[in-house]
Formats: structure tokens, sequence, C-alpha cells
């Protein structure tokens, strides 16, 4: 809450409280285009982007039952920067929305793509093969990302800028797709939340308690594609919270998913929105991309936490 | 006599005070993987821009060729081959480390924050340090390997302190060093995104790794490190497989873990050290041989003799594909995903016993 007001309120303008309500409420007032016009989409696409990694890096955890597993290891995110530097290199795609659309479709069929194949192993019984056919697959479709970026200065100006994630210069048009892709892809998580639990003990032990493994890991799985690609074709791929926010999140709530999910995904909220604030502000005009902040700032911040807190253990 | 004697038995090999298990998979799988590596080592001379037939390049190893195959052969493609070779097989030997003690097959050497340093300090080198031309290529070019080694020794060494509380946990130096390999690439692409293009063009060109413009002098420190790890590590294998039961059971089985997780690190840092700063982060490398060995060997952790072969065969295989099959020169670091991810994948599919 405290970080939605702050985001609302602070910028290379600084606006105080009582003119954010004010401009909230009465439309015609000075700041109202500043306000509506750009803080507001700003503040919700960070908790809508926050929430979602948040979430969607607990349950990946879950599922594979390791610590370093962040959502982008599905493939994800490489699918998504794939199709993003494939259509600035071939149709020299300028617009944010279609840029966004081809996020989404990258990003959905490379994790399909790992998804057969950890199947094709047996690999649903055990987490390991998930995560190994998940990070090849991932390397390999980075592997052509970079071949383009390396081989076109276009593209290569194009995608430095995108890939590092950011939440400015977004509008609210053609978000409301996205939206409820992340909709889907919670309420999926919020399902699978007991599964991940029984999960926890080890397969074996799950499918002794009567856990579908084939549901626990579907339904999973969906829901960590709907959340990373929504949050990523809104805006790009912000690596960080998805790994850390439920190392934090767990530390704070322990190891139950039901609480850990929606603690995870609020951590996530508020490193975001904190991240976004501060590089406006210590940027001035040129401001530093959220991406950047949330890494360099938030892994300080990271170490220092799990150098002091009692570590709970997946 | 030394004391030294060399019992086969049926059960192991004694070795002195070395023991190791009699393994007949292990053994044929590591000896299939260096009949491969010195084949792809062999090939790897050969083949380039000016062809040259096996005969040929054993004739100028030997010393007997005319002066001009000759000097392709030792002064441009065998440090080439050898960096390639050395790269892998350091890349190689530090991911199965790592993954063996932090018994976590997605753990590389990057997460001790080596790999984030090395490439912070050089893409701060070479942002911040004018670009290729205007301080002079040859200094750059001289200065950014120390500069990278001594990045990643400084991450390293500051993730290890950090993770330091009465001993270090291998779950929490994990945790450390996802953070600060964070902060490092934050730091790193803030860099890229405030250079000049050219700058950010060099920039990326060297963080994916490449092999080109290699030369003696990078390959010795490699062949160093290699060198005294293999004498130390022989000491640490048993406890490496000690490991896999967790710090309970190998401390009352008598391993003296806090040293033991030490050695074991700071062999895996020297080694990426080492690797990164000659041919900068080559990804994929350290992560792909170990998986690849330990799938080829059969075991349960990844054999580091294999693993080390292994790399150095994806290396050398991903350089002589970018030098003779594909137009232009391609940095290695990005064919090794290409060689190495699809082969994985096939494993993982073949294989229904998949651990």
């Amino acid at each position: 809450m405290l970080a939605a007001v702050a985001s609302l309120m602070l910028g290379s303008n600084l606006i105080s409280a009582g003119q954010v309500v004010h401009a909230l409420i009465d439309s015609a007032a000075d700041l109202d285009a500043i306000v509506w016009g750009s803080r507001v989409p700003r503040t919700v696409l960070g908790i809508v982007v926050g929430f979602a990694l948040g979430v969607a890096g607990a349950v990946m955890q879950g599922q594979t039952r390791n610590p370093l597993a962040d959502p982008g290891i599905f493939g994800v995110s490489a699918g998504a920067s794939l199709a993003v530097v494939v259509g600035v290199y071939v149709l020299r795609v300028n617009s944010p929305l279609v840029t966004s659309a081809l996020a989404l479709v990258g990003a959905v069929v490379a994790s399909v793509v790992v998804f057969a194949i950890a199947t094709a192993g047996r690999g649903l019984a055990s987490p390991v093969p998930l995560a190994i056919a998940g990070t090849a697959v991932s390397a390999l479709l980075g592997a052509i990302t970079s071949f383009l970026v390396l081989t076109d200065q276009t593209t290569l100006a194009a995608y430095r800028i995108w890939v590092v994630g950011s939440l400015s210069g977004r509008n609210l048009d053609g978000t409301a797709a996205m939206v409820c892709l992340v909709a889907v892809g919670l309420v999926l998580a919020g399902l699978n939340a007991g599964s991940l639990n029984n999960l926890a003990l080890g397969t074996e032990l799950a499918r002794g308690l009567g856990e579908s493994l084939w549901r626990a890991r579907l339904v999973g799985l969906a829901a960590i594609t709907f959340l990373t690609a929504g949050a990523v074709s809104l805006a790009g791929p912000i690596g960080f919270i998805g790994l850390t926010a439920p190392h934090l999140a767990r530390a704070l709530v322990g190891g139950d998913h039901r609480r850990l999910l929606p603690a995870s995904g609020l951590v996530g909220v508020l490193a975001l929105l904190g991240a976004d604030v501060i590089g406006r502000l210590i940027g001035g005009q040129a401001e530093v991309a959220v991406g950047v902040v949330l890494a360099t700032l938030g892994g300080v911040v990271f170490v220092v936490i799990v150098r002091r807190a009692k570590l709970v253990a997946l | 006599m030394s004391g030294v004697e060399l019992k086969a038995r049926r059960d192991g090999i004694m070795l002195g005070p070395v023991g190791l298990p009699w393994r007949p998979r292990v053994l044929a799988a590591t000896a299939v993987v260096a009949v491969v590596a010195a084949l792809v080592f062999a090939g790897g001379i050969a083949a380039g821009s000016s062809g040259l037939s096996l005969p040929d390049v054993l004739a100028a190893l030997a010393g007997v060729a005319d002066s001009a195959t000759s000097f392709i052969v030792t002064e441009l493609r065998l440090p080439r081959a050898a960096a390639g070779a050395a790269v892998g097989a350091c890349l190689g030997l530090a991911g199965a480390l790592t993954q063996t003690f932090s018994r976590n097959p997605l753990a590389t050497p990057d997460i001790l924050g080596v790999t984030s340093g090395a490439a912070a300090g050089a893409v701060a080198a070479i942002v911040l340090g004018g670009g290729g031309y205007s301080v002079g290529a040859s200094l750059l070019g001289f200065g950014i390997p120390v500069v990278a080694a001594v990045g990643g020794l400084v991450a390293a060494g500051l993730a290890y302190g950090l993770a330091w509380r009465g001993g270090v946990d291998s779950y929490r130096i994990i945790l450390i060093g996802i953070g600060l390999t964070a902060s490092l690439g934050g730091l790193t692409s803030y860099l890229l995104v405030r250079a000049q293009l050219t700058q950010a063009s060099a920039a990326s060109q060297w963080l994916v790794g490449s092999l080109s413009g290699i030369s003696w002098a990078s390959v010795w420190p490699m062949l160093a490190v290699l060198g005294c790890a293999v004498p130390v590590l022989i000491t640490q294998a048993a406890g490496l497989t000690l490991g896999q039961l967790g710090d309970e059971f190998s401390v009352s089985l008598g391993l003296a873990v806090q040293r033991h997780r030490l050695i074991v690190i700071g062999v895996a840092v020297l080694l990426t050290a080492a690797a990164v700063s000659a041919a900068g982060p080559v990804g994929f490398i350290a992560f792909v041989a170990p998986q690849l060995a330990q799938r080829l060997a059969g075991t349960a952790r990844p054999p580091l003799v294999a693993s080390a072969l292994t790399g150095a065969v994806v290396v050398l295989a991903a350089d002589v594909l970018a030098r003779s099959l594909l137009p232009g020169e391609i940095p290695v670091g990005i064919i090794t995903a290409v060689i190495g991810a699809p082969y994985l994948i096939w494993l993982l599919i073949r294989r229904k016993d998949v651990r």
C-alpha cells in the first residue's frame, strides 16, 4: 500500500499526497495528466507484474524443489526474448503492442516445448529433468538470440533496451488481455497450492497421499506459464523477483504454500515498485530502468537478509 | 620403492593413500570421451580457412613440415585448439565440482559470483576505458583478462565471506551467490545501456565468450590451474562422495566438512576465473558438460575427469563448427549451447531412468 502511494507521488516532478488524491478524484486538476497519464498505469503495472512474478517463482520452486529455479528456467523468458528479437530482425517491429504479443507467443511456445521434453523422459515423477530440460532449452534459445543480436546493430539497439525490463513507456491499452492472463495464472496457482505442499514431501509420499502427479504438474506449470508470459509481455524479462521473492517470503511465513504464494507475490510487488521509484529518483530526467535497479540494489538487500535470517530450506 | 603401490582389486584400485572404486562403465565412458577429445583436437587444428590434412598437421607438430604450414599450425591453430580444450576442461571440471558440493544440477560456478564478477570487471574496463580504439587495443587486450580475473576472484571471495556464519552452509552460499550475481549483473546491464553502441557491441561480444585472437599467453594460466587442481582434487574425491549424504552424515563419517568445502569451492573458483579471463564467460559448458558426463557414465554424481574431457570436446567442436561451417566468425559461446543443448535434450528423452 505504502509502496503504491509512494509510486504515485514520486518522480521527476514531486507531487504531494494531497495533490495525488485531488487529481485522482477531480479530473480538472493540473496534475491530472501526470497522475492519470503516467503514474497510475505505471503503478498498476508494477503491482500486476510484481505479484505475478513473485507467485510464479514460488510455484516454480515448489514444483522443482530447487532453490535455484526461477520462472525463467522454464524457457519462458528466453522464448519471449527470441520472439522479440526475431520480430525486430525480420519484420523491424517497433510498436510496443506487437512486441508484447510476440513476447507472449514466444513464451508460450517455449514452455510447451520444455514440458514435452520433460514428459517424454518420464520427467513428471522427478523434478530434476524438468529443470534440466528448461535450462537446456533456455540456453539454446538464448544462443540464437545472441547470434541475431550480434549480427545486426539495429536488433542490438532494440534488444538491449527491452531486455533489462522496464515499467515506463507503457499505457493501459492492450494490457487488459495480459492482466486477464495473469488472473487466470493466479487462479491456477491458488488451485496448485495444496498439491505443492504434498509435492514438498517427495513424489512417492505425494502419490501416497492421493495426489495425481500429472494434474499437479500440469496445473502448476500452466500457472507459471500464464503468470510469467503475462509479466514478460507487460514489462520485459524482469529476472530477479521470481528467483528471490520466494526465498524472502519463505523466511517470513514458512514453507506452507497456501501462505507462501500470496506472501511471495506481495514481496514481489514491494520489490518492483520500490525499485521503480528508486530508479525514477536517482536517474533524474533519464531514469534508470527498473530491471537494473532491481538487480543491483535488490541483490544487495537480498544478501543482507539471507545473511541475517534463519533459512528455511526447501 | 617410494611406498606407492598400485594394486588392482575386484572392488577398487589402490594407489598409495588414494583409493578409487573399480567402475568399468565410468572408465569406459572416460576413455571414449578422451579419444573423442583427441580426435576433435586434431580436427580443430586441421580445420580452417586454409585446409590442412591430418598428416600435414602431424608433420608440422613433429617439426618436419614446410615453414608456411608449420607457422599456421604452431602459431595460429595450436594455441587456439589448446585454449579451447583448456577452457572446456576448466569449466567442465568447475561445473562438476559446483554441482556436486551443492547437490544441485542447476548450480554452476556462476552462482559463486565468479562469472558475474569477471563480467562486471571486463565490461567496466571496456565501457569506462573508452573502447578498443581510443585507449589502444593492445593495452585493453592485455588489461581485460587481468581485470576479469581480479573481478571474478574478488566477487567469489565476497560470496564466501558473506556466507560465512561459523562455517559455510552450501544452501546459504547458493542464496548469497544469487544476490551477488544479480547485483553485478544489474551493474553490467546498466553499463551496457549507458554505453555508446560500439562499446556496447564490443562488450556484448566479450560477454558471449570467444576464442578468436587467443594466444599462448592466456593458455598457460589455465594449464597451470588445471595442473594444480588435479592433485588437490584426488585428495578430495572421497569427500565429494561422502558429501552427497549431507553435512551431518559427512561429519559423523569423519569428513572435515568446512575444510573440504573451502578447498572444493576454491578450486572451482580458480578454474572458472582462469577460463573466463582467457575466453570470456563461455556459457553453458559448466552446466552441460557434467550433466552429459554423468549420463554417459551412469553415475550418481558428475564424474570429474569425464566432465573435464566432455567440456573440452564441446568447446573444441563448437570452435571447429564456428570456423569451418558457418559464414563469418561466430563466437564460440553461442555455438556451445547449439551443440550441447540438443544432445542433452536427446539424452533426457531417451533415458527412461533419468535421475
